[in-house]
Protein backbone atom coordinates (compact mmCIF):
# COMPACT_ATOMS: atom_id res chain seq x y z
CA UNK A 1 0.00 0.00 0.00
CA UNK A 2 1.39 3.41 -0.90
CA UNK A 3 2.29 5.90 1.78
CA UNK A 4 2.47 9.68 1.39
CA UNK A 5 3.83 10.64 4.83
CA UNK A 6 6.05 8.30 6.79
CA UNK A 7 7.45 8.95 10.28
CA UNK A 8 9.84 6.56 12.03
CA UNK A 9 10.85 7.01 15.66
CA UNK A 10 10.34 10.74 15.27
CA UNK A 11 11.68 12.81 18.18
CA UNK A 12 11.60 16.54 18.92
CA UNK A 13 13.38 17.94 21.94
CA UNK A 14 13.58 21.51 23.21
CA UNK A 15 16.52 21.47 25.63
CA UNK A 16 15.56 18.87 28.21
CA UNK A 17 11.89 18.87 27.27
CA UNK A 18 10.78 16.15 24.88
CA UNK A 19 7.77 17.41 22.93
CA UNK A 20 7.53 14.42 20.59
CA UNK A 21 8.89 11.18 21.93
CA UNK A 22 9.63 8.59 19.25
CA UNK A 23 6.41 8.39 17.25
CA UNK A 24 5.89 6.34 14.08
CA UNK A 25 2.96 6.57 11.69
CA UNK A 26 2.05 6.34 8.05
CA UNK A 27 -0.47 8.41 6.14
CA UNK A 28 -1.96 7.04 2.92
CA UNK A 29 -2.76 9.15 -0.11
CA UNK A 30 -6.30 10.50 -0.14
CA UNK A 31 -7.15 9.82 3.48
CA UNK A 32 -7.88 12.23 6.28
CA UNK A 33 -5.54 11.48 9.16
CA UNK A 34 -6.23 13.04 12.54
CA UNK A 35 -3.96 13.88 15.46
CA UNK A 36 -5.92 14.14 18.67
CA UNK A 37 -4.73 14.79 22.17
CA UNK A 38 -4.84 17.29 25.00
CA UNK A 39 -2.87 20.54 24.89
CA UNK A 40 0.85 19.88 24.98
CA UNK A 41 0.51 16.32 23.65
CA UNK A 42 2.85 17.09 20.73
CA UNK A 43 0.30 17.44 17.91
CA UNK A 44 1.31 20.89 16.72
CA UNK A 45 5.01 20.06 17.07
CA UNK A 46 4.48 17.03 14.84
CA UNK A 47 2.66 19.20 12.30
CA UNK A 48 5.49 21.74 12.42
CA UNK A 49 8.02 19.04 11.59
CA UNK A 50 5.90 17.75 8.70
CA UNK A 51 5.59 21.27 7.28
CA UNK A 52 9.40 21.74 7.51
CA UNK A 53 9.08 24.65 9.95
CA UNK A 54 10.69 22.84 12.85
CA UNK A 55 13.82 20.69 12.41
CA UNK A 56 13.61 17.03 13.44
CA UNK A 57 15.76 16.11 16.48
CA UNK A 58 16.04 12.43 15.53
CA UNK A 59 14.23 9.74 13.60
CA UNK A 60 13.10 10.01 10.01
CA UNK A 61 10.24 11.84 8.37
CA UNK A 62 9.39 11.89 4.69
CA UNK A 63 6.62 13.59 2.76
CA UNK A 64 5.79 12.29 -0.73
CA UNK A 65 9.10 10.43 -0.69
CA UNK A 66 11.12 13.58 0.14
CA UNK A 67 13.13 13.98 3.33
CA UNK A 68 12.00 16.99 5.41
CA UNK A 69 15.58 17.97 6.28
CA UNK A 70 16.87 17.87 2.71
CA UNK A 71 14.04 19.10 0.51
CA UNK A 72 11.99 21.59 2.52
CA UNK A 73 11.21 23.82 -0.45
CA UNK A 74 9.94 20.96 -2.61
CA UNK A 75 7.84 19.60 0.24
CA UNK A 76 6.36 22.99 1.10
CA UNK A 77 5.36 23.42 -2.55
CA UNK A 78 3.10 20.35 -2.13
CA UNK A 79 1.42 21.45 1.07
CA UNK A 80 -1.56 23.65 1.85
CA UNK A 81 -1.06 24.82 5.42
CA UNK A 82 -3.86 26.17 7.61
CA UNK A 83 -2.25 27.38 10.84
CA UNK A 84 -3.91 27.42 14.24
CA UNK A 85 -3.78 31.21 14.47
CA UNK A 86 -4.77 33.37 11.54
CA UNK A 87 -1.84 35.06 9.86
CA UNK A 88 -3.56 36.86 7.01
CA UNK A 89 -2.05 40.14 5.88
CA UNK A 90 -4.23 42.79 7.57
CA UNK A 91 -2.98 45.59 5.33
CA UNK A 92 -4.13 43.88 2.13
CA UNK A 93 -7.58 43.09 0.73
CA UNK A 94 -9.01 39.57 0.59
CA UNK A 95 -8.02 39.14 -3.04
CA UNK A 96 -4.59 40.72 -2.58
CA UNK A 97 -3.91 38.28 0.23
CA UNK A 98 -4.36 35.43 -2.21
CA UNK A 99 -2.36 37.16 -4.96
CA UNK A 100 0.60 37.81 -2.69
CA UNK A 101 0.45 34.23 -1.43
CA UNK A 102 0.35 32.81 -4.96
CA UNK A 103 3.63 34.56 -5.74
CA UNK A 104 5.37 32.65 -2.97
CA UNK A 105 4.61 29.53 -5.02
CA UNK A 106 5.76 31.15 -8.27
CA UNK A 107 2.35 30.82 -9.90
CA UNK A 108 2.10 32.83 -13.12
CA UNK A 109 -0.48 35.63 -12.70
CA UNK A 110 -3.05 34.10 -15.08
CA UNK A 111 -2.98 30.69 -13.35
CA UNK A 112 -3.10 32.45 -9.98
CA UNK A 113 -6.09 34.50 -11.13
CA UNK A 114 -8.05 31.37 -12.05
CA UNK A 115 -7.17 29.60 -8.82
CA UNK A 116 -8.09 32.67 -6.79
CA UNK A 117 -11.52 32.91 -8.45
CA UNK A 118 -12.06 29.21 -7.86
CA UNK A 119 -11.04 29.37 -4.19
CA UNK A 120 -13.09 32.51 -3.54
CA UNK A 121 -16.09 30.83 -5.18
CA UNK A 122 -15.73 27.62 -3.21
CA UNK A 123 -15.59 29.46 0.10
CA UNK A 124 -18.29 31.98 -0.82
CA UNK A 125 -15.96 34.95 -0.58
CA UNK A 126 -16.46 36.45 -4.04
CA UNK A 127 -18.47 39.40 -2.76
CA UNK A 128 -15.93 40.06 -0.03
CA UNK A 129 -12.89 40.00 -2.29
CA UNK A 130 -12.17 43.73 -2.04
CA UNK A 131 -12.85 43.98 1.69
CA UNK A 132 -10.15 44.67 4.22
CA UNK A 133 -9.18 41.78 6.48
CA UNK A 134 -10.15 43.69 9.63
CA UNK A 135 -13.72 43.88 8.40
CA UNK A 136 -14.06 40.09 8.27
CA UNK A 137 -15.63 37.98 11.03
CA UNK A 138 -13.54 35.17 12.49
CA UNK A 139 -15.51 32.66 10.42
CA UNK A 140 -14.75 34.54 7.22
CA UNK A 141 -11.09 34.84 8.14
CA UNK A 142 -10.91 31.09 8.64
CA UNK A 143 -12.57 30.46 5.30
CA UNK A 144 -10.08 32.79 3.67
CA UNK A 145 -7.15 31.06 5.39
CA UNK A 146 -8.37 27.71 4.06
CA UNK A 147 -8.99 29.23 0.61
CA UNK A 148 -5.43 30.59 0.71
CA UNK A 149 -4.04 27.12 1.42
CA UNK A 150 -5.60 25.88 -1.84
CA UNK A 151 -3.80 28.38 -4.10
CA UNK A 152 -0.96 26.01 -4.97
CA UNK A 153 -3.41 23.10 -5.62
CA UNK A 154 -1.84 21.18 -2.73
CA UNK A 155 -1.43 17.43 -2.69
CA UNK A 156 -1.67 17.45 1.09
CA UNK A 157 -3.62 19.85 3.30
CA UNK A 158 -2.36 20.39 6.82
CA UNK A 159 -5.04 21.74 9.13
CA UNK A 160 -4.08 22.70 12.67
CA UNK A 161 -7.34 23.04 14.63
CA UNK A 162 -9.24 24.41 11.64
CA UNK A 163 -12.49 25.23 13.44
CA UNK A 164 -11.35 26.35 16.89
CA UNK A 165 -13.22 29.49 17.92
CA UNK A 166 -15.90 29.29 15.23
CA UNK A 167 -19.64 29.35 15.78
CA UNK A 168 -21.61 26.22 14.82
CA UNK A 169 -22.74 27.60 11.44
CA UNK A 170 -19.23 28.53 10.41
CA UNK A 171 -17.89 25.23 11.68
CA UNK A 172 -20.38 23.20 9.66
CA UNK A 173 -19.61 25.18 6.53
CA UNK A 174 -15.88 24.50 6.97
CA UNK A 175 -16.58 20.80 7.52
CA UNK A 176 -18.64 20.59 4.34
CA UNK A 177 -15.89 22.22 2.32
CA UNK A 178 -13.22 19.98 3.79
CA UNK A 179 -15.27 16.90 2.97
CA UNK A 180 -15.71 18.19 -0.55
CA UNK A 181 -11.94 18.66 -0.91
CA UNK A 182 -11.32 15.20 0.48
CA UNK A 183 -13.72 13.90 -2.16
CA UNK A 184 -11.45 15.56 -4.73
CA UNK A 185 -8.64 13.30 -3.57
CA UNK A 186 -6.67 15.72 -1.38
CA UNK A 187 -4.83 14.03 1.50
CA UNK A 188 -5.55 15.74 4.81
CA UNK A 189 -3.79 15.98 8.11
CA UNK A 190 -5.86 17.41 10.90
CA UNK A 191 -5.36 18.22 14.53
CA UNK A 192 -8.37 18.90 16.66
CA UNK A 193 -9.75 19.20 20.13
CA UNK A 194 -13.21 18.42 18.88
CA UNK A 195 -13.88 14.72 18.89
CA UNK A 196 -17.01 15.33 16.88
CA UNK A 197 -14.90 16.97 14.18
CA UNK A 198 -12.42 14.11 14.09
CA UNK A 199 -15.18 11.50 13.96
CA UNK A 200 -16.86 13.40 11.13
CA UNK A 201 -13.81 14.08 8.97
CA UNK A 202 -11.11 11.52 9.71
CA UNK A 203 -10.62 8.08 8.22
CA UNK A 204 -7.97 7.23 10.77
CA UNK A 205 -6.81 8.92 13.92
CA UNK A 206 -4.05 8.69 16.45
CA UNK A 207 -4.43 9.91 20.00
CA UNK A 208 -1.27 11.51 21.36
CA UNK A 209 -0.45 11.98 25.02
CA UNK A 210 2.78 13.38 26.47
CA UNK A 211 4.60 13.19 23.16
CA UNK A 212 3.65 9.59 22.37
CA UNK A 213 1.01 7.99 20.18
CA UNK A 214 -1.08 5.93 22.54
CA UNK A 215 -3.57 4.47 20.06
CA UNK A 216 -4.26 4.40 16.37
CA UNK A 217 -7.29 3.27 14.35
CA UNK A 218 -10.51 4.33 12.67
CA UNK A 219 -12.83 6.40 14.88
CA UNK A 220 -15.39 3.54 14.89
CA UNK A 221 -12.83 0.89 15.84
CA UNK A 222 -11.45 2.95 18.67
CA UNK A 223 -14.85 3.69 20.15
CA UNK A 224 -15.78 0.02 19.96
CA UNK A 225 -12.48 -1.15 21.41
CA UNK A 226 -12.09 1.34 24.25
CA UNK A 227 -15.50 2.69 25.15
CA UNK A 228 -17.79 -0.07 23.96
CA UNK A 229 -21.23 0.25 22.42
CA UNK A 230 -23.03 2.43 24.83
CA UNK A 231 -22.48 4.52 27.88
CA UNK A 232 -24.83 4.84 30.80
CA UNK A 233 -24.39 7.91 32.93
CA UNK A 234 -25.73 7.64 36.46
CA UNK A 235 -26.26 10.96 38.18
CA UNK A 236 -26.34 10.05 41.86
CA UNK A 237 -26.15 11.52 45.30
CA UNK A 238 -23.12 10.80 47.46
CA UNK A 239 -24.92 8.11 49.55
CA UNK A 240 -26.21 6.18 46.58
CA UNK A 241 -22.92 6.34 44.71
CA UNK A 242 -20.82 3.94 46.77
CA UNK A 243 -23.39 1.19 46.79
CA UNK A 244 -24.11 1.45 43.11
CA UNK A 245 -20.44 1.55 42.05
CA UNK A 246 -19.81 -1.71 43.89
CA UNK A 247 -22.81 -3.44 42.37
CA UNK A 248 -22.13 -2.28 38.84
CA UNK A 249 -18.45 -3.15 38.97
CA UNK A 250 -19.35 -6.80 39.57
CA UNK A 251 -21.23 -7.06 36.29
CA UNK A 252 -19.45 -8.69 33.34
CA UNK A 253 -18.44 -6.70 30.23
CA UNK A 254 -18.53 -3.23 31.73
CA UNK A 255 -15.97 -0.61 32.73
CA UNK A 256 -16.98 1.78 35.48
CA UNK A 257 -15.59 5.22 36.10
CA UNK A 258 -16.79 7.57 38.82
CA UNK A 259 -16.17 11.27 38.24
CA UNK A 260 -17.51 13.71 40.81
CA UNK A 261 -21.26 13.11 40.92
CA UNK A 262 -21.52 11.02 37.77
CA UNK A 263 -20.82 7.32 37.30
CA UNK A 264 -19.98 6.33 33.74
CA UNK A 265 -20.70 2.73 32.81
CA UNK A 266 -19.07 1.71 29.52
CA UNK A 267 -20.81 -1.36 28.14
CA UNK A 268 -18.85 -3.72 25.91
CA UNK A 269 -20.89 -6.91 25.99
CA UNK A 270 -23.38 -7.50 23.23
CA UNK A 271 -26.15 -8.19 25.74
CA UNK A 272 -26.16 -4.60 26.90
CA UNK A 273 -26.68 -3.54 30.44
CA UNK A 274 -29.80 -3.74 32.49
CA UNK A 275 -29.93 -0.51 34.39
CA UNK A 276 -33.43 -1.29 35.56
CA UNK A 277 -31.99 -3.89 37.94
CA UNK A 278 -30.36 -1.05 39.86
CA UNK A 279 -33.81 0.32 40.70
CA UNK A 280 -32.89 3.95 40.26
CA UNK A 281 -35.19 6.82 39.43
CA UNK A 282 -35.42 7.25 35.65
CA UNK A 283 -34.17 10.84 35.56
CA UNK A 284 -30.91 9.77 37.18
CA UNK A 285 -30.05 7.42 34.31
CA UNK A 286 -28.94 8.61 30.87
CA UNK A 287 -28.36 6.15 28.02
CA UNK A 288 -26.26 7.24 25.07
CA UNK A 289 -23.98 5.84 22.36
CA UNK A 290 -20.31 5.71 23.17
CA UNK A 291 -18.28 8.28 21.23
CA UNK A 292 -14.72 9.34 20.56
CA UNK A 293 -14.76 11.76 23.45
CA UNK A 294 -15.24 8.83 25.84
CA UNK A 295 -12.19 7.14 24.34
CA UNK A 296 -10.22 10.34 24.60
CA UNK A 297 -11.07 10.94 28.24
CA UNK A 298 -10.58 7.31 29.22
CA UNK A 299 -7.11 7.24 27.72
CA UNK A 300 -5.76 10.70 28.47
CA UNK A 301 -7.46 11.20 31.82
CA UNK A 302 -9.85 13.81 33.03
CA UNK A 303 -7.28 15.99 34.76
CA UNK A 304 -6.68 19.37 33.21
CA UNK A 305 -3.52 19.52 31.18
CA UNK A 306 -1.96 22.95 31.48
CA UNK B 1 28.17 21.21 7.20
CA UNK B 2 27.97 19.66 10.63
CA UNK B 3 30.49 20.50 13.28
CA UNK B 4 30.87 17.97 16.05
CA UNK B 5 32.78 19.05 19.14
CA UNK B 6 33.65 16.44 21.75
CA UNK B 7 31.71 16.95 24.96
CA UNK B 8 29.34 19.46 23.40
CA UNK B 9 26.02 18.81 21.74
CA UNK B 10 26.25 18.51 17.98
CA UNK B 11 25.17 21.58 16.14
CA UNK B 12 24.69 22.06 12.47
CA UNK B 13 25.83 25.21 10.71
CA UNK B 14 23.73 25.58 7.63
CA UNK B 15 25.08 27.96 5.02
CA UNK B 16 22.65 30.73 3.99
CA UNK B 17 19.81 29.33 1.89
CA UNK B 18 18.85 32.39 -0.14
CA UNK B 19 17.06 32.24 -3.48
CA UNK B 20 15.31 34.58 -5.90
CA UNK B 21 12.25 34.08 -3.68
CA UNK B 22 13.57 36.86 -1.43
CA UNK B 23 12.12 39.05 -4.16
CA UNK B 24 8.63 37.69 -3.32
CA UNK B 25 9.01 39.01 0.21
CA UNK B 26 10.14 42.37 -1.18
CA UNK B 27 7.08 42.40 -3.49
CA UNK B 28 4.79 41.70 -0.56
CA UNK B 29 6.17 44.70 1.32
CA UNK B 30 5.96 46.86 -1.79
CA UNK B 31 2.29 45.95 -2.27
CA UNK B 32 1.47 46.89 1.30
CA UNK B 33 3.43 50.16 0.93
CA UNK B 34 1.56 51.05 -2.26
CA UNK B 35 -1.70 50.61 -0.37
CA UNK B 36 -0.54 52.72 2.56
CA UNK B 37 1.81 55.25 0.95
CA UNK B 38 -0.36 58.26 1.74
CA UNK B 39 0.14 57.80 5.46
CA UNK B 40 3.80 56.87 5.02
CA UNK B 41 4.76 59.90 2.97
CA UNK B 42 4.27 62.54 5.68
CA UNK B 43 7.07 61.57 8.00
CA UNK B 44 10.05 61.65 5.62
CA UNK B 45 9.02 65.04 4.24
CA UNK B 46 7.82 67.01 7.24
CA UNK B 47 10.74 66.22 9.56
CA UNK B 48 13.56 67.16 7.20
CA UNK B 49 11.64 70.25 6.17
CA UNK B 50 11.35 71.40 9.78
CA UNK B 51 15.01 70.63 10.39
CA UNK B 52 16.08 72.67 7.37
CA UNK B 53 13.93 75.57 8.50
CA UNK B 54 14.74 75.50 12.21
CA UNK B 55 18.41 74.59 12.14
CA UNK B 56 19.41 75.60 8.64
CA UNK B 57 17.69 78.96 8.39
CA UNK B 58 16.94 79.73 12.07
CA UNK B 59 20.08 78.62 13.85
CA UNK B 60 22.11 79.05 10.65
CA UNK B 61 21.73 82.83 10.89
CA UNK B 62 23.94 82.71 13.99
CA UNK B 63 26.56 80.40 12.57
CA UNK B 64 29.62 81.49 10.63
CA UNK B 65 31.46 78.86 8.63
CA UNK B 66 34.82 78.87 6.88
CA UNK B 67 34.67 80.25 3.35
CA UNK B 68 31.37 81.95 4.10
CA UNK B 69 29.44 78.71 3.46
CA UNK B 70 25.79 78.97 4.49
CA UNK B 71 24.91 76.68 7.38
CA UNK B 72 21.87 75.37 5.55
CA UNK B 73 24.15 74.32 2.67
CA UNK B 74 26.39 72.57 5.16
CA UNK B 75 23.69 70.44 6.80
CA UNK B 76 21.68 69.63 3.66
CA UNK B 77 23.87 66.73 2.40
CA UNK B 78 24.02 65.43 5.97
CA UNK B 79 20.25 65.23 6.06
CA UNK B 80 20.29 63.46 2.72
CA UNK B 81 22.56 60.87 4.30
CA UNK B 82 20.82 60.55 7.62
CA UNK B 83 17.12 60.29 6.81
CA UNK B 84 17.43 57.24 4.62
CA UNK B 85 19.27 55.68 7.57
CA UNK B 86 16.19 56.30 9.67
CA UNK B 87 13.84 54.86 7.07
CA UNK B 88 15.87 51.68 6.65
CA UNK B 89 16.46 51.14 10.37
CA UNK B 90 12.79 51.75 11.18
CA UNK B 91 11.68 49.33 8.48
CA UNK B 92 13.63 46.33 9.80
CA UNK B 93 13.13 47.56 13.38
CA UNK B 94 9.51 48.33 14.12
CA UNK B 95 8.33 47.12 10.72
CA UNK B 96 9.94 43.69 10.80
CA UNK B 97 9.13 43.20 14.46
CA UNK B 98 5.49 43.95 13.81
CA UNK B 99 5.36 41.59 10.84
CA UNK B 100 7.11 38.87 12.77
CA UNK B 101 5.25 39.00 16.10
CA UNK B 102 1.99 40.89 15.70
CA UNK B 103 0.90 39.95 12.20
CA UNK B 104 2.68 36.59 12.00
CA UNK B 105 3.50 37.41 8.40
CA UNK B 106 6.82 35.56 8.54
CA UNK B 107 5.07 32.46 9.82
CA UNK B 108 2.67 32.58 6.87
CA UNK B 109 5.50 33.07 4.37
CA UNK B 110 7.77 30.27 5.57
CA UNK B 111 4.91 27.78 5.19
CA UNK B 112 5.45 28.22 1.43
CA UNK B 113 8.60 27.40 -0.60
CA UNK B 114 10.13 30.65 0.69
CA UNK B 115 12.89 30.00 3.28
CA UNK B 116 13.59 31.90 6.49
CA UNK B 117 16.78 33.23 4.88
CA UNK B 118 14.75 34.49 1.91
CA UNK B 119 12.47 36.36 4.32
CA UNK B 120 15.42 38.02 6.06
CA UNK B 121 17.01 38.98 2.74
CA UNK B 122 13.72 40.31 1.36
CA UNK B 123 13.19 42.41 4.48
CA UNK B 124 16.64 43.97 4.19
CA UNK B 125 16.14 44.59 0.46
CA UNK B 126 12.91 46.35 1.30
CA UNK B 127 14.67 48.47 3.96
CA UNK B 128 17.14 49.56 1.26
CA UNK B 129 14.23 50.45 -0.99
CA UNK B 130 12.73 52.61 1.74
CA UNK B 131 16.09 54.36 2.05
CA UNK B 132 16.05 54.99 -1.69
CA UNK B 133 12.53 56.43 -1.54
CA UNK B 134 13.49 58.73 1.35
CA UNK B 135 16.65 59.88 -0.41
CA UNK B 136 14.55 60.85 -3.43
CA UNK B 137 12.18 63.00 -1.35
CA UNK B 138 14.97 64.71 0.45
CA UNK B 139 17.02 65.40 -2.64
CA UNK B 140 14.02 67.20 -4.11
CA UNK B 141 13.60 69.10 -0.86
CA UNK B 142 17.20 70.27 -0.49
CA UNK B 143 17.37 71.12 -4.18
CA UNK B 144 14.34 73.33 -3.66
CA UNK B 145 16.28 75.08 -0.89
CA UNK B 146 19.03 75.73 -3.41
CA UNK B 147 21.67 73.86 -1.44
CA UNK B 148 22.82 71.43 -4.14
CA UNK B 149 25.88 72.60 -6.07
CA UNK B 150 26.73 69.57 -8.17
CA UNK B 151 24.76 67.39 -10.56
CA UNK B 152 26.59 64.46 -8.96
CA UNK B 153 24.03 64.72 -6.17
CA UNK B 154 21.66 62.67 -8.34
CA UNK B 155 23.96 59.73 -7.62
CA UNK B 156 22.94 59.95 -3.98
CA UNK B 157 19.61 58.28 -4.85
CA UNK B 158 20.99 54.96 -6.14
CA UNK B 159 23.78 55.20 -3.59
CA UNK B 160 21.20 55.25 -0.78
CA UNK B 161 20.78 51.52 -1.38
CA UNK B 162 24.13 50.77 0.29
CA UNK B 163 23.50 52.54 3.61
CA UNK B 164 19.95 51.19 3.33
CA UNK B 165 21.24 47.62 3.24
CA UNK B 166 23.72 48.43 6.00
CA UNK B 167 21.23 49.96 8.44
CA UNK B 168 18.59 47.41 7.44
CA UNK B 169 20.96 44.59 8.41
CA UNK B 170 22.15 46.23 11.64
CA UNK B 171 18.60 46.97 12.73
CA UNK B 172 17.36 43.46 11.93
CA UNK B 173 20.13 42.03 14.13
CA UNK B 174 18.75 44.01 17.03
CA UNK B 175 15.16 43.08 16.16
CA UNK B 176 16.09 39.40 16.31
CA UNK B 177 16.86 39.87 20.00
CA UNK B 178 14.01 42.24 20.90
CA UNK B 179 11.58 40.87 23.46
CA UNK B 180 8.85 43.39 22.78
CA UNK B 181 8.18 46.14 20.32
CA UNK B 182 8.94 48.77 22.97
CA UNK B 183 12.39 47.32 23.63
CA UNK B 184 13.29 48.53 20.14
CA UNK B 185 13.17 52.03 21.62
CA UNK B 186 16.51 51.32 23.34
CA UNK B 187 18.12 50.61 20.01
CA UNK B 188 16.80 53.77 18.43
CA UNK B 189 17.51 55.96 21.45
CA UNK B 190 20.99 54.61 22.19
CA UNK B 191 22.29 53.74 18.74
CA UNK B 192 20.43 55.33 15.84
CA UNK B 193 19.60 58.80 17.23
CA UNK B 194 23.14 59.52 18.52
CA UNK B 195 24.47 58.89 15.01
CA UNK B 196 22.23 61.68 13.87
CA UNK B 197 24.11 64.09 16.12
CA UNK B 198 27.63 62.64 16.09
CA UNK B 199 28.19 61.72 12.45
CA UNK B 200 29.16 65.17 11.25
CA UNK B 201 25.75 66.28 10.01
CA UNK B 202 25.50 69.45 12.09
CA UNK B 203 29.17 70.37 12.63
CA UNK B 204 32.40 69.41 10.85
CA UNK B 205 34.13 66.51 12.56
CA UNK B 206 37.57 68.15 12.27
CA UNK B 207 36.47 70.58 15.00
CA UNK B 208 36.44 67.68 17.44
CA UNK B 209 39.43 66.49 19.49
CA UNK B 210 41.43 63.76 17.83
CA UNK B 211 40.09 60.93 20.00
CA UNK B 212 36.54 61.92 19.11
CA UNK B 213 37.41 61.96 15.42
CA UNK B 214 38.82 58.46 15.79
CA UNK B 215 35.69 57.34 17.58
CA UNK B 216 33.53 58.82 14.83
CA UNK B 217 35.24 56.50 12.34
CA UNK B 218 33.38 53.62 14.02
CA UNK B 219 30.00 55.26 13.54
CA UNK B 220 28.37 53.95 10.34
CA UNK B 221 26.58 57.19 9.55
CA UNK B 222 29.89 59.11 9.49
CA UNK B 223 30.91 57.32 6.31
CA UNK B 224 27.54 57.92 4.69
CA UNK B 225 27.70 61.63 5.50
CA UNK B 226 31.28 61.90 4.14
CA UNK B 227 30.31 60.42 0.78
CA UNK B 228 27.18 62.53 0.51
CA UNK B 229 29.06 65.74 1.23
CA UNK B 230 31.36 64.87 -1.62
CA UNK B 231 28.47 64.25 -3.98
CA UNK B 232 26.54 67.40 -3.06
CA UNK B 233 29.60 69.65 -3.43
CA UNK B 234 31.22 67.81 -6.33
CA UNK B 235 34.52 67.45 -4.39
CA UNK B 236 35.05 63.71 -4.59
CA UNK B 237 38.22 62.22 -3.17
CA UNK B 238 39.81 58.77 -3.11
CA UNK B 239 39.04 58.67 0.59
CA UNK B 240 35.38 58.32 -0.31
CA UNK B 241 36.11 54.90 -1.80
CA UNK B 242 37.41 53.95 1.64
CA UNK B 243 34.08 55.03 3.14
CA UNK B 244 32.21 52.91 0.61
CA UNK B 245 34.45 49.92 1.29
CA UNK B 246 33.81 50.40 5.02
CA UNK B 247 30.05 50.26 4.40
CA UNK B 248 30.29 47.20 2.15
CA UNK B 249 32.27 45.25 4.76
CA UNK B 250 29.98 46.24 7.63
CA UNK B 251 26.88 45.44 5.55
CA UNK B 252 28.17 41.96 4.70
CA UNK B 253 29.05 41.28 8.30
CA UNK B 254 25.72 42.34 9.75
CA UNK B 255 23.78 40.59 6.98
CA UNK B 256 25.32 37.26 7.95
CA UNK B 257 24.76 37.95 11.65
CA UNK B 258 21.14 38.89 10.89
CA UNK B 259 20.58 35.56 9.13
CA UNK B 260 21.93 33.49 12.00
CA UNK B 261 20.27 35.60 14.69
CA UNK B 262 16.87 35.55 13.00
CA UNK B 263 17.10 31.81 12.38
CA UNK B 264 17.69 31.35 16.08
CA UNK B 265 14.53 33.25 16.78
CA UNK B 266 12.32 31.81 14.06
CA UNK B 267 13.37 28.17 13.72
CA UNK B 268 12.43 26.19 16.81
Amino acid sequence: MSVIIRARELVKRYGHFTAVDGISFEVRPGECFGFLGPNGAGKTTTIRMITCISPVTSGSLSVDGLDVGREPRRIKALLGVVPQEDNLDPDLSVRQNLQVYSRYFDLPPDVAGERIDEALGLFQLVEKQHDRIEELSSGLKRRLTIARSLINAPKIMVLDEPTTGLDPQARHLVWQKLRYLKGQGVTMLLTSHYMEEAAYLCDRIVIMHQGKIIIEGTPGELVERYAGREVIELHLSAEEREVVVERVAELPGVTVEAVEDIIYVYVRSADGFDAASLRLEAEKVVYRRANLEDVFLLLTGRGLVE
Amino acid sequence: MTIALPGLPRFAVQPPDVSYRALRVWQRNRDVYLRMWKSEIVWPIVDPLLTLLALGIGLGGLVELEGNQDYVDFIAPGLLAIWPMWSAAAETGWGSYFRMENQRTFQAIVATPVSVDDVITGEIMWAATRALISASYILVLITAFGTVESGLAVLSIPLAVLPGLMFGSISLCYTSAARSISSLNYFFAAYITPQFWLAGVFFPLDRLPEWAQKAAWWIPATHVVEVYRGLASGDLEWGHLGDIAWMVVVTGLFYVVAIFAMRRRLIK
